[in-house]
């Protein structure tokens, strides 16, 4: 198990370098220039520019000097704001994405097992018709529309009732994040709903089920201990690329609602060319995604014990 | 009955083993809503320290408090004035920091720090006033100035509006290290007086001082932050109406009066919450919708809800003109008169505007020069009408067929229209297409590029036409005169014509107001005369705000929102 996990890092930090070195290749080649604003900048202007930011020595020469940088978690300044440094910026609006993150995926994984668990329980019956319908809605319905839509309700239910349910944009306080924390999961717990119904169907007719009501287990433990256990395997796997992707891929939630996260600027940056920042956030949530996958890898070790032994 | 389905000789619907598995379900139901609020608990402690609304009100107007709540577009970018490029800092600072000379309510100019100020000759000198003061209570100095000015043109510091400083004697060689920074043309005489020596004397050069490059910084205060100047609210000293208190970076600003002010009987708001940061048109309605900010700007498709709901509407011309610009260079199709006179025949703003833009407080454009620059006496537009095509598709077809004979083509190949990422610029594009096609046979190839593509493009001169916009830095039409000069690196279809450089030079040079703008009058008639572009539009905001918030005032120059003026009428 040590060995396997030491294993596994070291692969991760090789998936990082690679990440860098692909961003920081594909960065260069897009046609543009991060220093080009509106106004045309002289050539003394753009010289003074290029010096400042390292861009007037060779690339080959500025990745040797960034790769430097990262290894002692230095990012550098961004070039939009230019007196912020990338640091600054992930240390102060990922625990925003992060907090809404990890309300949504909550959100998605225990919905997701319980409405699946349902679904499967009460297969072809009138709730999990209603719910698989759902989860059709869930999962064709892009965030942005899911947003917006949830959005305008909220005020007309606001202005019907005559005060403030929830507020309507905005981040301080966890009325706040409910909606935007839903909308964000909803289609991830959508499809662990329908992941789940299917492995526990799976699981319902095998044969260790049958067994185990053979040998007279009490019926709550059948379900508990055999059946969800087993089901929920596939969830679990899904789960870390779920939790980076939610994470990571809030960009248009973070918009609609005014939310100060991370995904605005990741976006944002591609579109300005800001080095430093494309860099920063992409490595930070190359890391994270990588993490992720593994920590995911030695839980299912844990969870089931047959896959401990590779 | 479903016989055949094989699960169901293991688990029957209704049977022992689901009953007991249901029961089991919702009891786990119930632990899942238990860890979820558990987790909001700890969650709403968490974010507690990012918020965007932390010890705010949260209404958009509160009248105990004197305190109105708004939003920003976006972060602003960038608050050290020195580096400042941007609508949006630059609205932030027109609140916060005050120059020698500022834009009033009507955009007339008035004293800033500056309590009188003269130009003689080749110089211009300013005399402070003795109250003004930063937020910690030190004067306001003609050293503030000359540090801020002299450091912003320092090769290192790498500032990008510096040449807006150029017409200062040694300004562009300082800034491009030929000569020491103290050559500059900037000298505090004493405490209380500024001199500033011009390279040559011009005209307009009050109307430059009131941008945000020209504003002041205290030098001791500036060096204690260590290049963090502007990065946060307590790495900033303010001298203006307001001062800021809280800036939470994505989400919140929040601006308090500044007590130091020299002026601040004029103020009658005791602060403004930027409450949020986004520049989502519908999230921004539905936050006004819900009485938590008080303005929003509206969409299109918005207008008519905000008529039905009988809210104040108020409209303003945003200032930046847009135009689809020809590439000029020889080897280019477009550097032919005729076709471009052809497809300016056929080119018809005001369709474009009324019949496909459809957005809300639009303007055809007419000409480079917009509506609201200021002429001689009063406005430059209505001193000097702007010559304008009637849409005529059979002359259009001649000038097309003396196009081809000169070129020496039987059929125009496709040119290759350059354009934006953006709705707007998207069916303005379409539409080109489609009307050059239908009346010309002109095929069009629409290349959409995101902004810093395009830009580079442009520069490269990879295109015939450009969807392009150009927005003012100061009050004078100088600000568009020189667009097409063949010095000005803007200039990006290479148009080159030394007639139209001889009115610039003379629009740049003179001191007799009458003769500057009959040089404009002179460029505006050339660029028609030469089709050097086609005018597509004059941006303009319609935009609803709180009907107990008076004096919002919304500037072309300077802050594009200025609450400086503005009051809560109390009593509704």
């Amino acid at each position: 198990m040590f060995w396997y996990t030491i294993k596994r890092l070291l692969q991760g930090v090789l998936t990082v370098w690679f990440i860098a070195t692909a961003t920081f290749i594909g960065m260069h080649n897009v046609p543009g220039d991060p220093l080009s604003g509106e106004r045309a900048t002289n050539a003394t202007i753009r010289a003074n520019l290029e010096a400042r930011y390292g861009l007037d020595r060779p690339v080959t020469e500025q990745y040797f000097i960034y790769m430097g940088n990262m290894l002692r978690g230095d990012f550098g300044i961004s070039y939009t704001q230019q007196n912020r440094e990338v640091n600054d910026i992930i240390r102060e609006h990922f625990p925003v994405s992060a907090t809404l993150g990890i309300l949504a995926v909550l959100f998605a994984a225990l919905g997701g097992i319980l409405f699946g668990a349902l679904t499967a329980l009460f297969r072809n019956r009138l709730p999990d018709y209603i719910i698989m319908f759902l989860v059709i809605f869930g999962i064709s319905v892009p965030s942005f529309v899911l947003a917006a839509l949830s959005q305008l309700s909220l005020v007309n239910m606001n202005s019907a009732l005559g005060f403030s349910l929830l507020p309507v944009a905005g981040w301080g306080t966890v009325s706040h994040m409910l909606l935007p924390a839903l909308v964000l999961g909803l289609g991830t717990m959508a499809y662990m709903t329908r992941l789940m119904r299917s492995s526990m169907l799976e699981v319902m007719s095998s044969d260790y089920i049958r067994t185990a009501k053979a040998k007279g287990l009490s019926p709550t433990r059948i379900f508990s201990r055999h059946q969800l256990r087993n089901a929920v395997l596939p969830v679990i796997t899904v789960l870390g690329p779920a939790i980076a992707a939610i994470t990571t891929g809030g960009f248009v939630v973070e918009l609609v609602f005014a939310i100060p996260g991370l995904g605005r600027y990741f976006v944002q940056a591609v579109q300005q060319l800001d080095y430093t920042v494309i860099m920063g956030t992409t490595v930070f949530y190359g890391a994270f995604l990588v993490f992720m996958v593994i920590l995911v890898d030695l839980v299912y070790g844990w969870i089931d014990p047959r896959v401990r032994l590779q | 009955m479903k016989q055949t389905d094989p699960t169901d000789f293991v688990q029957a619907p209704g049977d022992n083993l689901t009953r007991a598995a249901g029961k089991q379900l919702a009891v786990y139901a119930v632990a899942a809503i238990a860890i979820l609020a558990a987790v909001m608990f700890l969650l709403n402690a968490l974010a507690g320290m990012t918020s965007s609304a932390a010890g705010m009100s949260r209404m958009a107007v509160d009248v105990e408090n004197n305190t109105i709540t708004t939003y920003l577009r976006t972060e602003p970018p960038q608050m050290n004035s020195m580096l400042a490029t941007d609508a949006v800092s630059g609205m932030v600072l027109a609140h916060v920091m005050e120059g020698l000379l500022r834009y009033g309510p009507d955009d007339e100019l008035v004293g800033g720090v500056a309590e009188r100020w003269q130009l003689d000759g080749n110089t211009m000198t300013f005399w402070l006033r003795d109250d003004a003061r930063w937020s910690n209570g030190e004067a306001v100095t003609a050293h503030d100035f000359e540090f801020a000015w002299k450091h912003l043109l320092e090769p290192t510091v790498g500032s990008q509006y510096a040449f807006i400083l150029y017409p200062i004697l040694n300004a562009e060689k300082a800034n491009n290290g030929e000569v020491p920074i103290d050559d500059v043309g900037v000298e505090a005489v004493d405490e209380r007086t500024l001199v500033v020596t011009l390279e040559t004397p011009i005209a307009y050069f009050d109307r430059m001082i009131a941008f945000v490059t020209y504003l002041p910084a205290n030098e001791a205060f500036y060096q204690q932050t260590n290049g963090r100047y502007g990065a946060d609210a307590d790495e900033m000293l303010y001298n203006g109406p307001f001062m800021m208190t809280s800036w939470v970076h994505g989400a919140s600003m929040q601006l308090e009066k500044n007590p130091h002010y020299w002026d601040a009987e004029r103020i009658r708001l005791d602060a403004i919450n930027f409450a949020h940061m986004t520049s989502d048109a519908s999230t921004l309605l539905n936050l006004f919708k819900d009485d938590q900010i008080v303005m929003a700007d509206l969409g299109s498709e918005m207008l008519e809800e905000a008529m039905l709901q009988g809210w104040t509407l108020s409209q303003f011309m945003e200032g930046t003109v847009f135009y689809t610009d020809f590439n000029h260079r020889p080897e280019r199709l477009t550097a032919n008169l005729n076709l471009r006179k052809a497809m300016a025949l056929v080119h018809d703003a005001g369709e474009l505007v009324n019949r496909v833009i459809k957005l809300p407080g639009y303007l055809p454009g007419k000409s480079l020069f917009p509506v609201w620059l200021p002429g001689a006496e009063d406005n430059f537009r209505e001193e000097y009408p702007a010559p304008t095509y009637q849409r005529d598709v059979a002359q259009a077809k001649v000038y097309l067929q003396r196009a081809l004979d000169e070129l020496g083509l039987d059929r125009l190949p496709p040119l290759v229209l350059l354009t934006g990422d953006t709705p707007v610029s998207r069916i303005q594009a379409e539409y080109y297409q489609e009307v050059f096609k239908r009346s010309l046979d002109i095929d069009l190839v629409i290349d959409a590029q995101i902004f810093r593509q395009r830009l580079e493009k442009m520069t490269a001169g990879d295109f015939d036409l450009v969807a392009a916009g150009w927005g003012p830095d100061y009050n004078d039409p100088l600000t568009f005169g020189d667009l097409y000069a063949s010095w000005n690196l803007n200039n990006r279809g290479r148009y080159n014509n030394p007639a139209l450089d001889a009115q610039v030079r003379i629009a740049q040079s003179s001191l007799d107001m009458a003769e500057r703008m009959q040089a404009f009058g002179e460029i505006q008639r050339i660029i028609h005369e030469d089709v050097v572009m086609l005018p597509d539009y004059e941006r303009g905001i319609v935009y609803v705000s709180h009907p107990q918030v008076r004096g919002i005032r919304r500037h072309v120059i300077g802050a594009e929102t200025d609450f400086t003026n503005a009051w809560i009428e109390a009593g509704e």
